[in-house]
């Protein structure tokens, strides 16, 4: 991270508090007291409170938290959905909670744009009018919106679509809609409210890469809102995590993952991260070498596994679908006998794995064997790649030392 | 028998100040209601009731079918509801009561637009402001279930006889569906599509014409569907303060115990409630 960016955004001791008694619940707080202790006090909720952090021009920001953590009410003080009870909120040096509202409108329709978890977009208008909408707000002329949205709409991918209407179109469509009526006003910031959260994992992993490929080119400075912290480390540059309207560390993901600054964070890294970001596809070598069936004999075989040192291969078909491990020794047997194919000696009763597969599921599996996991496309059984037993066991040694100890007692009892 | 509490005293003392102290303001309404609905009906007779008709069933027809009108497709969707215009109209017209149906259709014309004018700003207010919501929820109760005839005293009161009191009456019954359902439409827009507005820097008059009524567009007319049929049903009654019309015929029939008046007229509201229904409806729809 080069800090010499500008600072673009500025949070300096953000508070919310939603309830009545607003200014009695603020002193409370500031004295010190309690989120539970207010609440009983003063029938007032603490959403966000004292939040500062700076965000720096193109920066990729994430908000991540568990739900009710503020963090989407966080995102909605930064463009004053939701009115901060205290603290300051600065676009360069303009403090947006000092705006009256005719200036909040401006600053709205201008500096920023929001996209929204449940899309927010309007079902009787054409993804055209849609994507226009916000230039429509701020008085664009028709033919100047109608064109500037279609830009934004082949930026996200959605050339052709200009005349269908919402509903025509898939979830993660309709999300690319939302972004591309975000970005037709051309913000320098984009406030992103679990975007993608109601997408189902592929898609969301699609726009996840779509985002990237788009911020890439475009350098806006993004606040992200999440739950999930896979996607928090895949897209983010730096990631705060929330807790109870308090942000309790600001990071890089290798600083939150290596240093923990709290045992919420450090629970929250222990018990979602191990389950959800090391995966099978993560850790697996993409295109490694495999025999394939119909073209390698014996000879080809024992050519291949002494050229990368390695005393077993997996198989593959001619639709590279993969059929099992082939060992060196056998394929001498082979040799021996002048046999021609090596389908004989493919030992098919090995396990293999999906790409989504986690490190806790593929640790049972390479007990007693002593070679790679193949891991395969769930639907084609197409071969991926390999993911090695040294891999896996130094995932698991980062986070649990534990397991690994019994997983090698077990396999020094074999 | 003794009255603890004279309520009625109250409110009859209560109208007799409005009526004199407004009484300019009275006249001028009915002015304008009186002129407006002898002006539509002179307007309409004056037209050949073929012209009428042929209007009225292409009307249907397009109402149903759109942009298919002059496709095969079209005939499908819309030459039932044209045909029953046409046969209906004709019946009506047949049995020698057509001025009585223009007239009946202009009091409910005037009626309606006179409730949604002030039925859907009522409904809006009462979408946005909670408190606004709580005073007039209860006063549509009330005039929904106070029993329709009551109206048609102080109508009389402040309007004398004739057809504007006939009106009045009639918009107030009609009004609180155009309030209900035009509230009730706003209401229902999802929060996150104003949200996203906001978000874009709306101001709260782009947030309502631009999201929120369009959106509630379907059930406001819904509403304006029901403001039609209640301000036909009350053409009957209005008749007794002296309202022109297929009401006045039915009034006389049962008066005068003739059934055959009495079923005639009433065959003819039957087919104007049918026609104006199935044509807003269809309206609606799109």
């Amino acid at each position: 991270m080069s800090d010499n960016r500008k600072t673009k955004i500025k949070v300096e001791d953000l508070t919310l508090i939603f309830g009545k008694r607003k200014q009695e619940a603020l002193k409370l707080l500031e004295q010190g007291v309690s989120k539970e202790e207010i609440l009983k006090k003063t029938k007032c909720t603490v959403g966000v409170n004292r939040a500062s952090f700076e965000i720096k021009e193109g920066e990729v920001f994430v908000i991540m938290g568990l739900s009710g953590s503020g963090k989407s009410t966080l995102i909605r003080c930064l463009n004053r959905l939701n009115e901060p009870t205290a603290g300051k909120v600065f676009f360069d040096d303009h403090d947006i909670t000092r705006d009256t509202n005719k200036e909040l409108l401006e600053t709205r329709r201008t500096e920023m744009s929001m996209v929204f978890q449940k899309f927010g977009l309007l079902p009787h208008r054409t993804i055209l009018e849609n994507a226009g909408f916000g230039l429509e707000l701020r008085g664009e002329e028709k033919t100047t919106r109608d064109e500037r949205a279609k830009t934004a709409l082949e930026t996200v991918g959605l050339r052709g679509y200009e005349a269908q209407y919402p509903a025509e179109l898939s979830g993660g469509m309709q999300q690319r809609v939302g972004l591309a009526r975000a970005l037709a006003n051309d913000p320098e910031v984009l406030l992103m409210d679990e975007a993608f959260s109601a997408l189902d994992p592929l898609i969301k992993s699609d726009m996840q890469d779509e985002l990237l490929e788009i911020q890439d080119k475009l350098h806006k400075t993004i606040v992200f809102i999440t739950h999930d912290l896979d996607e928090a480390i895949k897209i983010g540059d730096r990631i705060a995590i929330m807790k109870d309207g308090v942000v309790e560390q600001i990071g890089t993901a290798e600083d939150i993952l290596t240093n923990p600054a709290s045992e919420y964070v450090e629970a929250f890294v222990e018990k979602v991260d191990r389950k959800t970001i090391i995966t099978a596809e993560t850790l697996m070598f993409k295109k490694h070498t495999a025999l394939e069936v119909h073209k390698d004999g014996p000879k080809g075989a024992v050519r291949k596994m002494r050229s990368i040192a390695v005393d077993q291969l997996p198989v593959i078909n001619e639709h590279k679908k993969f059929l099992g491990h082939v060992w060196l020794q056998d394929v001498f047997e082979l040799e021996k006998e002048q046999e021609k194919s090596i389908e004989k000696v493919i030992n098919t009763n090995v396990p293999s794995v999906y790409r989504h597969y986690t490190v806790e599921e593929m640790l049972p599996l390479i007990t007693g064997i002593r070679h790679p996991l193949a891991v395969i496309e769930e639907e084609t059984g197409k071969f991926l790649g390999l993911v090695t037993q040294t891999s896996l066991i130094i995932e698991a040694t980062r986070f649990e030392k534990k397991e690994v100890i019994k997983l090698k007692e077990q396999a020094n009892e074999l | 028998m003794d009255k603890l509490i004279d309520l009625g005293k109250y409110i009859e003392q209560g109208i007799n100040v409005l009526e004199e102290s407004l009484s300019g303001l009275w006249g001028a309404i009915d002015d304008v209601i009186s002129w407006t609905v002898e002006f539509l009906n002179d307007t309409f007779l004056a037209i050949p009731f073929v012209v009428i008709i042929a209007l009225v069933t292409f009307g249907a027809y397009y109402a149903n079918a759109g942009k298919l009108a002059f496709k095969k497709e079209g005939l499908k969707k819309g030459a039932g509801l044209a045909l029953f215009v046409v046969l209906g109209l004709l019946l009506i017209w047949a049995m020698g009561y057509w001025k009585e149906a223009i007239q009946t259709t202009t009091l409910v014309i005037v009626a309606t637009i006179i409730a949604l004018l002030f039925g859907i700003p009522l409904g809006i207010w009462a979408a946005r402001s909670n408190t606004a919501n709580a005073i007039i929820r209860p006063i549509l109760d009330l005039m929904q279930t106070m029993p329709a005839f009551v109206y048609l005293i102080p109508a009389i009161f402040f309007f004398s006889v004739g057809n504007t009191p006939g009106v009045i009456a009639t918009v107030i019954f009609s009004l609180p569906p155009a309030v209900r359902l035009t509230s009730l439409g706003i209401r229902n827009v999802p929060e996150d599509v104003i949200e996203a507005g906001h978000a874009f820097g709306a101001t709260d008059k782009q947030i309502l014409f631009k999201i929120q009524l369009p959106l509630a567009k379907t059930t406001i007319l819904a509403g304006i569907n029901q403001v039609i049929l209640l301000a036909l049903s009350m053409v009957v009654i209005a008749s007794m303060v002296g309202a022109k019309g297929l009401g006045a015929i039915v009034y006389q029939g049962i008066q005068q115990n003739d059934i055959a008046k009495g079923f005639e007229s009433g065959l003819g509201i039957v087919v104007l409630a049918i026609i104006l229904d199935r044509i807003t409806q269809a309206v609606a729809k799109k």
